[in-house]
């Protein structure tokens, strides 16, 4: 009956959506955000560890929400390990036109991870649940507070 | 069943004729729409009422010396008696038009708020309102001096009544702003006797009918409110058209809330003189099309009648009640003894937006979220529900549709 649904709820989101890997704060970090949505209630609280030559050792959160953000959330944190400020920035930017349009590089290990979540693109109301712990964890790279998803 | 007899006056087919857009398709399956309490459907008569005007029989209202200004302000005023019989107002002058609820709200809240509360005064809301019944009062508390009260709901979702009678005992209350019908819970406030014992305090009561009214015939008087206020678009009319009733001594003595066309008496750089209730209150070129389109709205409630309209809405939720509670992991959101058709629910395992979304995909409409009620969702320890709410089109089948949905939704998240 739901088959037409496994195009948004692929096993992979039902899965980190149920039981996410890396969904705990940090004990040390030193670059946090919260990404609020404030028309559906989803909340999420990133926290992000460098190592010596600045790349990301270890990213975790702590979400309210659907399915969806929560398995995005996960996922997210879970390629965000080993890499530069600048490579996560251009992760975000590729993950967000994903969500908007389905499309996604091939090729890449990262976004191969990721693509389960280019579902949400037939969703427009869901688009901001996958997209809003990325729009935090920018949040926290730019040491500038918190993040809105609108 | 007794619920096909309690249903008999009110043919459901007919009913759903005169809705067009019940025949559309939703990602091709007939759409069940179950999110009325955010916004109803529209009926013909609704809709060819706006063209009509537009077609037809369209000019400003109120100043033009013309045919076509006469007629559009005869229209459009004609909605303001219809409205008054609505709720039983005994002036039809003491019908004030707003945008929405929140419009009617902000206006007693600003006009009566500053104008006729003095600093140090209190209100008084419950613990279960829509934000448009919350923010205003606190906007007035910061502006004003006016300490703002929330009386207590119990577990059930019923307000604490002895709580509240409490909070009014200092005499400080100046007005009791609540709802008539809980857009979350369902829930009906007990009217007569909030004011009753509002009144006894010496505060008056606003009632915030946005949800009540599209359900069971509101009587101003005999509930002896002071202020109500409903949308027009909740009640199978267009957004952009509200009504504010109150007592006509309580408008003559609140000041303008907007200044402009239309409001006042005259004009001059030194001062302006109002015009008389309720235009006080209708500054600029009104929503006229939207004010004809509310009047075949009631003329439409009016043709079915609310004693039909609340048995199909009383039966509708007890059936909705009884399938939901069959279904293990479902779990309903408040149990009011005096509860009507908006339902809001859980279902373990499956957050709120995910329920909507799986509910959707089978062409079935419901709200999920916080319904516009975060500090309601604080109280019953919740982030979101989905809510499932009835109109008159609404039928037995399609909460069984839900149900089917329902148990479906369980087994893909299990």
């Amino acid at each position: 009956m739901f088959d037409d649904l496994r195009d948004l709820y692929q096993e992979v989101i039902l899965d980190h959506g149920r039981r996410p890997r890396h969904g705990s704060r940090l004990a040390a970090f030193d670059a946090t955000a919260k990404g609020d949505n404030p028309m559906c209630g989803d909340r999420v609280q990133v926290w992000v560890r460098h190592d010596d030559d600045g790349r990301v050792a270890q990213a975790g959160f702590e979400a309210r929400g659907c399915a969806i953000s929560i398995a995005s959330a996960d996922l997210m944190a879970e390629v965000v390990a080993g890499r530069s400020d600048a490579d996560i920035r251009g992760l975000a930017d590729a993950f967000r036109a994903m969500a908007r349009s389905g499309e996604a590089p091939d090729g890449d290990a990262a976004m191969d991870r990721l693509r389960p979540l280019a579902g949400v693109h037939e969703y427009p109301s869901r688009v901001k649940c996958a997209t809003l712990p990325w729009h935090a964890l920018l949040a926290a790279l730019d040491r500038q507070g918190d993040a809105t998803s609108e | 069943m007794n619920a096909i007899h309690r249903v008999g006056s009110l043919d459901i087919a007919k009913i759903r004729a005169q809705f067009p857009i019940l025949g559309e398709t939703v990602r091709g399956k007939p759409l069940v729409f179950l999110d009325s309490a955010a916004s109803a459907q529209k009926p013909r008569a609704v809709i060819d009422a706006m063209v009509q005007a537009m077609e037809h029989q369209y000019a400003n209202v109120h100043r033009g010396l013309h045919w076509m200004s006469e007629r559009t302000t005869e229209a459009y005023e004609g909605t303001r008696d219809l409205a008054a019989r609505l709720i039983n107002a005994p002036d039809r002058h003491e019908i004030v038009f707003t945008g929405n609820s929140t419009g009617a709200i902000n206006l007693v809240a600003h006009s009566y708020g500053r104008g006729v509360l003095n600093p140090g005064q209190a209100v008084v809301i419950s613990a279960m309102e829509h934000h448009s019944n919350i923010v205003p009062w606190q906007m007035l508390r910061d502006a004003h001096g006016i300490e703002l009260r929330v009386a207590p709901i119990t577990d059930a979702g019923e307000l604490d009544f002895p709580a509240f009678e409490d909070l009014l005992r200092d005499g400080r209350v100046g007005l009791v702003a609540i709802t008539h019908m809980s857009n979350v819970l369902g829930t009906y406030t007990p009217a007569a006797r909030i004011t009753a014992t509002a009144h006894a305090y010496g505060a008056k009561v606003m009632f915030d009918g946005s949800q009540a009214v599209v359900h069971r015939r509101v009587d101003v008087q005999a509930l002896d409110a002071d202020f109500y206020a409903f949308t027009g678009h909740k009640l199978y009319g267009p957004t952009g058209i509200g009504v504010l009733w109150a007592r006509r001594e309580l408008l003559e003595a609140m000041p303008p809330f907007m200044g402009g066309g239309d409001m006042i008496g005259s004009v001059t750089y030194e001062r302006s003189t109002w015009a008389a209730v309720p235009h006080k209150f209708e500054a600029g070129t009104p929503a006229i099309l939207e004010g004809i389109g509310l009047g075949a709205a009631i003329g439409f409630v009016n043709e079915i009648g609310y004693d039909a309209i609340s048995a199909h809405e009383a039966s509708l939720t007890d059936h909705a009640l009884a399938r939901m509670a069959e279904i293990d992991g479902v779990t309903v959101i408040g149990r009011a003894q005096d509860r009507g058709g908006v339902i809001s629910f859980t279902v373990d395992g499956a957050h709120a937006h995910d329920v909507a979304t799986l509910l959707d995909r089978q062409g079935i409409a419901v709200r999920a979220g916080h319904h516009c009620a975060e500090p309601l969702m604080h109280r019953l320890g919740l982030d979101s529900t989905a809510r499932a709410s009835f109109g008159v089109y609404t039928t037995h089948e399609e909460i069984d549709a839900l149900a089917t949905a329902l148990v479906r939704v369980r087994e893909f998240f299990a």
